[in-house]
């Protein structure tokens, strides 16, 4: 079953086209990379499809929801990770988790129940109490991604979520993003290339707007021909921006 | 449900915030005491009738709620600029529920700010009576256009420059055009007829014959506030739905 279709979607500021005619298709249980340099049209995407910000053409069905005409549907059923630490910094962990879960429907009872599940799939025992200013950043982002899935999303969207993080934070979240697969459709974005090639199923790169190749890490380096995803990534990338 | 979480998660962020306590309730009571003291030492009959403790003390509720309009301005800017809002707007609350929720938990934090000013007002020889008590319900209208008048600023504007436009500018207008601290009929011309077009000084009319036990005197003084408390809120309601949609 396809978890994300997009159908020609196309976003338009004033006199810059971000997003152009992006036909797009994720299987569900899928974790999709969607990578690109700056202004490529990743953050653009994700934006139309989680709904923030609507296309000025095109449509695109998440879990058989339209973007454009069942926004509530769509919100009901995915979760967002932002690019920045997302987090309510004056409450705790625990308080943070258990608002998030009761925005998305959950009783007390059952709110409290699902972030006592966070806290021990995310070994956050010994913070639990902190407020969420007071943790270091790699603290904060792993919180933020508990944030997300603590309303047990069908669509998960990662954006960018070890930018700034050291190498053994980054490998931690890594690992736990591992762990997800197969449970949700997850669409990542980062500019880790080794990320993308390391947890992706697939992987989808844009360039100005498009998208310009997509497949699995192995199929993207035979189309470029070369054993290094990294080269083959700037060969992509570099068909249109050259 | 989803707007009473909403509620509390802002309750938790404003009372965890020392300048909400300082602000909120210090700053107002060191005026009721600097100005009952200055008061005091003018002879009998030689000072201004807005100086006197039962005129002072409601104007004192009034101005103390101005600090309002910070507090929910910086919530919302704050908010805004961060990614956590990108996160809420991607959650099935909807503007109507941001706003309620971000005013809500202000309308207790509002009430206890003018209970304690009244209570301060005893000390310093305001009678008490059970008036007081509905003179802290009747100042909910302009409490409610304060925090509109906030949450619409900080939903256009950024944290820093809410400080200025709210903490300063809004906090001296309502102070100039309110009648609390002078008659703005002594100024007379354009000046008084803003007074009079804004709410401010009507919502100081309403507190003072609320406090006084004047009951016929509360309106129509206190329609004209709770127009502009409606007006206000349907105003920021449709502001943060645009600024959702442009996010």
């Amino acid at each position: 079953m396809e978890a994300i279709k997009t159908s020609g979607l196309v976003k338009r500021y004033k006199d810059k086209t971000a997003v152009n005619g992006l036909d797009l298709t994720v299987h569900k249980g899928e974790l999709y990379a969607l990578l690109g340099v700056n202004g490529a049209g990743k953050s653009t995407t994700i934006k139309m499809l989680s709904c923030l910000t609507r296309p000025t053409s095109g449509d695109a069905e998440i879990m058989g929801h339209s973007i454009v005409t069942q926004a509530d549907a769509v919100k009901a059923v995915i979760n967002v990770s932002p690019q920045e630490t997302a987090v309510a910094a004056k409450l705790s962990v625990r308080e943070n988790l258990e608002f998030i879960a009761r925005i998305y429907g959950a009783d007390k009872v059952n709110a409290r129940k699902k972030a006592d599940r966070m806290i021990e799939q995310l070994s956050m025992e010994d913070i639990v109490s902190s407020k969420a200013a007071a943790l270091s950043g790699g603290w904060q982002r792993r919180l933020s991604i508990a944030m997300a899935l603590i309303t047990d999303p069908q669509v998960l969207f990662l954006d960018e979520p070890t930018l700034g993080l050291d190498v053994l934070a980054r490998r931690e979240l890594w690992s736990l993003i591992e762990k997800l697969k197969g449970k949700m459709t997850v669409i990542l974005t980062t500019h880790y290339l080794e990320e993308a090639e390391s947890l992706s199923d697939r992987i989808g790169i844009m360039a100005r707007g498009v998208l310009r190749a997509e497949g699995t890490a192995a199929e993207l380096k035979a189309k470029a021909g070369t054993d290094d995803f990294e080269e083959a990534f700037i060969s992509i990338a570099e068909e249109v921006t050259a | 449900m989803r707007m009473m979480t909403f509620a509390s998660r802002n309750t938790k962020e404003i009372t965890r915030d020392m300048l909400t306590l300082i602000f909120g309730i210090a700053f107002p009571i060191v005026l009721l005491v600097l100005l009952s003291a200055i008061n005091k030492s003018i002879p009998q009959g030689h000072g201004p009738t807005n100086f006197q403790i039962e005129n002072l003390a409601p104007g004192i509720t009034v101005f103390g709620l101005s600090f309002m309009s910070l507090f929910s301005s910086m919530l919302i800017a704050k908010d805004r600029t961060s990614s956590f809002m990108l996160r809420l707007f991607t959650s099935p609350l909807r503007p109507a529920e941001f706003i309620l929720g971000y005013t809500l938990p202000m309308l207790p934090m509002a009430m206890v700010q003018s209970a304690v000013c009244y209570a301060a007002a005893l000390i310093f020889g305001l009678r008490f009576s059970i008036n007081l008590l509905l003179a802290v319900f009747v100042n909910i209208p302009i409490a409610v256009v304060f925090i509109a008048l906030g949450l619409l600023f900080g939903s256009v504007l950024s944290e820093k420059a809410v400080g200025g436009v709210c903490g300063a500018l809004l906090t001296n207008l309502s102070a100039w055009f309110s009648n609390i601290w002078f008659d703005t009929s002594m100024v007379g011309g354009v000046f008084e007829t803003v007074a009079d077009i804004l709410p401010f000084s009507h919502a100081v009319a309403a507190a003072r014959a609320a406090a006084a036990g004047n009951y016929a005197a509360i309106f129509p003084d206190l329609w004209w506030v709770i127009g502009y408390a409606a007006a206000l809120t349907v105003a920021a309601v449709t502001v943060f739905s645009i600024k959702i949609k442009r996010s």
